[in-house]
């Protein structure tokens, strides 16, 4: 069990090396970082006397060393554009991010699970097939125009909740949440139903294909068969073995969720992560687009640690392989 | 091959389901009126002589103050908005289809490559697939996007566009085709007409592509329309996000993007006609895709 986390943690630091190398290639070979740093007017021996003092002229291994040496103590560098430290401007942008993608991840699990089970329990229903058709439709519908939607709906027409922005936040310490005043949920509540909605649609196909092939077991049958009531037998004896791959399907919805967080943020001016990615992208702020590919590489990384360590002791029988 | 296609179970099969014929007559009526743009289209959203500001802002001809000139109104510069969405949805067809074309020629080919010869070359494909189906396409995408932005001379950046946006969504889709070319070849790779191809000595290559290739087709068929839509729906992003192509020469992205400033003014037609339409189109795909899927997968029947 210790060798399998050993292994596990050996692997991570292997992936987050790789996405510091990707993230120092583009910094290093994408434009010259000098004459991003310096203006026209700038004299050749300025530029040069530059470049030896950031040690741009060192062996290549040496500054990928230095480079990630900076990282893990936590020193990003700076941005381009606003000439701000990148760790500081990372920093006042991830409550946001992190307070949308949980709501959404909570709304796709809360509506998305027990309506996976009801379309597997009853495959013909009328109810199943409209659900089905649409969900078909929610794929179809980019994210996007789900959030215009939305705000046209309850901002313009309806008029009941804000367009734009956080809305009331309230500090603690660092992080700035807009979870605990009713003006923050009411900004919060749009963005994150149209972050949820894809979301929704992959948790309940993958929740109903799952417990329909764990209704198709031998196992399931043989209790059938012995006359187990349909109520234990589909919420007991089915559904715990349905729920396994739900941790995976968390695991790998948080991806999608950061992707899409950056849409939905463009929609509504949220000032998380994914817009000022955005931001990076439109004005070549190589730094920042580096540095926003390793901080997520990392939840990525912590993520999928944390499904594996759930796995250990959710399932028996792999802690029974792994001690043998 | 005609009368083995109208003998077949396909036909029946499509006309029993109205709503996938009706999705065909969109994709059908969409893609037409796309490739006939310059030829149907009332006025040329490009040539800014076809245009004026007085014929701005007017509502489509059903609303009060419709003029019967501009069937679906006009925006802001006075651009008939039938003739826009025609030209952008030709643009976002060609972006989408050689995207969907450069994904499916190097996605397949190195899946058929990956299952057939197996071993290292199989390892280093599905590592890559691997990784980069942990990061979405839209990040891919946006990323790729960035790093050209940062690559190509200023001057140039204008006129490649529409290369890059097409490269880069392909580049973020080609994964699904590797992964299910590999799996299929897998399976035909031991069966009995392949051996006996390799036992007369026949070249690799040949074999793959005379083969194993039109055995497995059926599911790349489903993956090529899913990923069609994938790819539309990706191009509209990006354009809507402002780093996809440029407001002169609009795909539905953009003009979806320019019809958000008329949101609060009531000028509602500017958004929501192109929105309708791209709707519509990937909605219309996305469900030939799922009978395509029914009808290749038998045991789903």
């Amino acid at each position: 069990m210790t060798y399998f986390i050993l292994k596990r943690l050996v692997q991570s630091v292997f992936v987050m090396l790789a996405v510091a190398f990707l993230a120092f290639a583009l910094f290093r070979f994408v434009g010259d970082p000098i004459s991003q740093m310096t203006g026209v007017e700038t004299a050749v021996e300025d530029r040069e006397r530059l470049r030896e003092e950031l040690g741009l002229n060192d062996p290549f291994v040496v500054q990928f060393a230095r480079f990630t040496g900076d990282l893990v103590r936590g020193d990003f560098g700076y941005s381009y554009r606003t000439r701000q430290p990148i760790g500081e401007m990372l920093l006042s942008r991830i409550p946001a991010t992190l307070e949308l993608g949980t709501v959404a991840l909570l709304i796709s699990l809360i509506v998305g699970i027990p309506a996976g089970i009801y379309t597997a329990l009853r495959p013909r229903g009328a109810i199943t097939q409209s659900i089905l058709i649409a969900t078909l439709v929610g794929v179809s519908i980019p994210t996007f125009v789900i959030g215009i939607f939305l705000i046209f709906l309850f901002g313009v027409y309806l008029g009941w909740l804000p367009t734009f922005g956080r809305g009331g936040t309230v500090q603690i310490g660092w992080w700035r949440s807009s979870l605990f005043t009713l003006d923050g949920w009411r900004a919060l509540i749009l963005p994150a139903i149209t972050l949820g909605v894809y979301q929704l649609t992959l948790t309940m196909r993958l929740v109903r294909a799952e417990m329909m092939e764990v209704m198709r077991t031998d196992y399931i049958r043989f209790a059938a068969a012995r006359g187990v009531p349909w109520r234990s037998l589909h919420y007991r004896h089915a559904l715990g073995n349905t729920m396994i791959p739900v941790i995976t399907i968390i695991g790998l919805q948080f991806g999608g969720v950061i992707a899409f967080s950056i849409v939905t943020e463009s929609v509504f001016q949220w000032p998380g992560m994914g817009l000022l990615f955005l931001e990076s992208i439109r004005f070549v702020d190589i730094p920042v687009m580096g540095v926003y590919l390793v901080v997520i590489a990392f939840f990525f990384v912590l993520i999928n640690l944390i499904v594996d360590m759930l796995y250990l002791a959710i399932d028996p029988r792999l802690r029974v392989r792994e001690a043998a | 091959m005609l009368a083995a296609f109208l003998r077949s179970d396909f036909l029946y099969l499509f006309v029993r389901r109205p709503m996938v014929v009706a999705a065909f007559a969109v994709t059908l009526a969409v893609v037409g009126g796309a490739v006939l743009a310059p030829w149907i289209a009332p006025t040329n959203p490009y040539d800014l002589a076809s245009f004026s500001l007085i014929d701005g802002l007017k509502p489509p001809v059903w609303a009060a103050g419709g003029d019967p000139r501009f069937l679906l109104g006009t925006d802001d510069q006075g651009r008939d908005m039938v003739s826009s969405i025609l030209y952008g949805a030709r643009l976002s067809l060609v972006i989408g289809v050689s995207a969907m074309a450069i994904a499916s020629v190097l996605g397949v080919g190195l899946g058929l490559a990956a299952g057939y010869f197996g071993g290292r070359l199989d390892a280093l494909v599905m590592r890559i697939a691997d990784i980069q189906l942990a990061l979405p396409a839209i990040l891919t995408a946006l990323l790729i996007d960035g790093v050209s932005r940062g690559i190509l001379p200023p001057s140039a950046q204008q006129d490649l566009r529409v290369f890059v946006l097409i490269l880069a969504i392909a580049l973020s889709l080609w994964v699904n085709f590797a992964r299910t070319a590999r799996a299929s070849t897998f399976v035909e790779r031991n069966r009995e007409y392949v051996q006996a191809a390799i036992i007369m000595g026949q070249h690799p290559l040949r074999i793959m592509a005379v083969h194993i290739l039109p055995n497995i087709l059926g599911p790349l068929l489903v993956i090529m329309t899913v990923d069609l839509a994938a790819a539309i729906l990706l191009e509209a992003t990006l354009s809507f996000l402002g780093i996809g192509l440029p407001a002169s020469s609009p795909s539905l992205g953009t003009l979806i993007r320019i019809g958000m400033q008329f949101l609060l003014s009531g000028e509602w037609w500017i958004l929501w006609m192109p929105t309708a339409f791209l709707v519509a189109l990937v909605v219309a795909i996305n469900v030939l895709g799922d009978f395509l899927r029914d009808v290749f997968n038998p045991r789903l029947r």
